[in-house]
């Protein structure tokens, strides 16, 4: 990747994605979507959006998933 | 079945066996769920902490009682809400969303008490780093950078230009600034999103970035 793929990256907005507040009151289905082998952005796709731009809430679905598969 | 609003049925057994312990009227068996569950939440956030003690400034001691304090915190909301649990996931799965979210609450309010950088400290100089556009290595560097701060200085305004330096420029963690300010953190990102969106448009129209066509939004 290059430099200005990354920065057009990290400035490049989706108009699907859901925000903050709507991505963390569903993270509970989304991970157990994604448990069970699914593609939970299929099913929720502004939350995908959102997970792909938010780092905070996508380490916070990442913390749920690793959770959720520990067993 | 009164917390989950749904009969047995709907629900997976594991779940439905979780309410129905946590909402019996026997107080020992419920007890006992409840000692369970919070053993549970404890694991997961001491597992949480130290799956972000990279990216936190919060060491030690003071991490582990972080995850405990969340676990608490955790364990208080989930009977408090248990009536809203509608089975839309497994139950600990629902539960166990409570104690993250705890965990990236609490480490950012932790991150004042020795934060690596202050609020409004104003790093440019790491800017190029920041952004990923090295001066050394992209001949247009220069121009972006300067064309990224004069968005920042002339078009935003002084509450998202305070929450876009913090979180994009000094690299403060988004819930680190949620707490400082006092403010959700939807409305921090909402900041960022609309300063992406200006910062991008400009950049396009001064020819920097290309594929307007894609411009989103």
């Amino acid at each position: 990747m290059s430099d200005l793929d990354r920065l057009d990256r990290f400035l490049r907005t989706d108009p699907r994605d859901v925000g903050c507040g709507e991505a963390m009151a569903v993270l509970h289905i989304y991970a157990d979507l994604a448990a069970g082998g699914h593609d939970p952005a299929a099913r929720y796709p502004g939350v995908g959006a959102h997970l792909a731009a938010c780092g905070p809430c996508s380490e916070n679905f990442a913390g749920l998933l690793a959770a959720v598969t520990s067993g | 079945m009164e917390h989950a609003g749904l009969p047995d049925g709907e629900l997976d057994a594991e779940s439905a066996e979780w309410l129905r312990r946590l909402s019996a009227s026997d107080g020992a068996p419920r007890v006992e769920a409840e000692r369970e569950l919070y053993a549970r939440l404890v694991r997961i956030a001491l597992a949480e902490v130290n799956r972000r003690s990279g990216s936190t400034p919060v060491t030690g001691q003071e991490l582990t009682d972080v995850a405990h304090q969340a676990a608490g915190d955790a364990m208080l909301a989930i009977l408090a809400k248990l009536a809203d649990f509608r089975g839309e996931s497994r139950f600990i799965t629902w539960a166990y969303r409570f104690v993250i979210l705890e965990v990236s609450s609490k480490l950012g309010r932790h991150y004042w008490r020795n934060p690596p950088v202050a609020l409004d400290t104003g790093q440019w100089e790491r800017l190029p780093d920041r952004l990923g556009v090295d001066p050394q290595r992209h001949a247009e560097a220069a121009g972006i950078l300067a064309e990224v701060r004069r968005v920042v200085d002339d078009e935003l305004t002084p509450h998202q230009r305070r929450v876009f330096v913090a979180i994009v420029v000094d690299g403060i963690p988004l819930d680190a600034l949620a707490a400082r300010l006092d403010l959700r953190r939807n409305a921090i990102y909402k900041v960022i999103f609309d300063a992406r969106l200006k910062i991008r448009s400009s950049l396009v129209a001064k020819g920097y970035l290309d594929k307007p066509g894609m411009e989103q939004r």
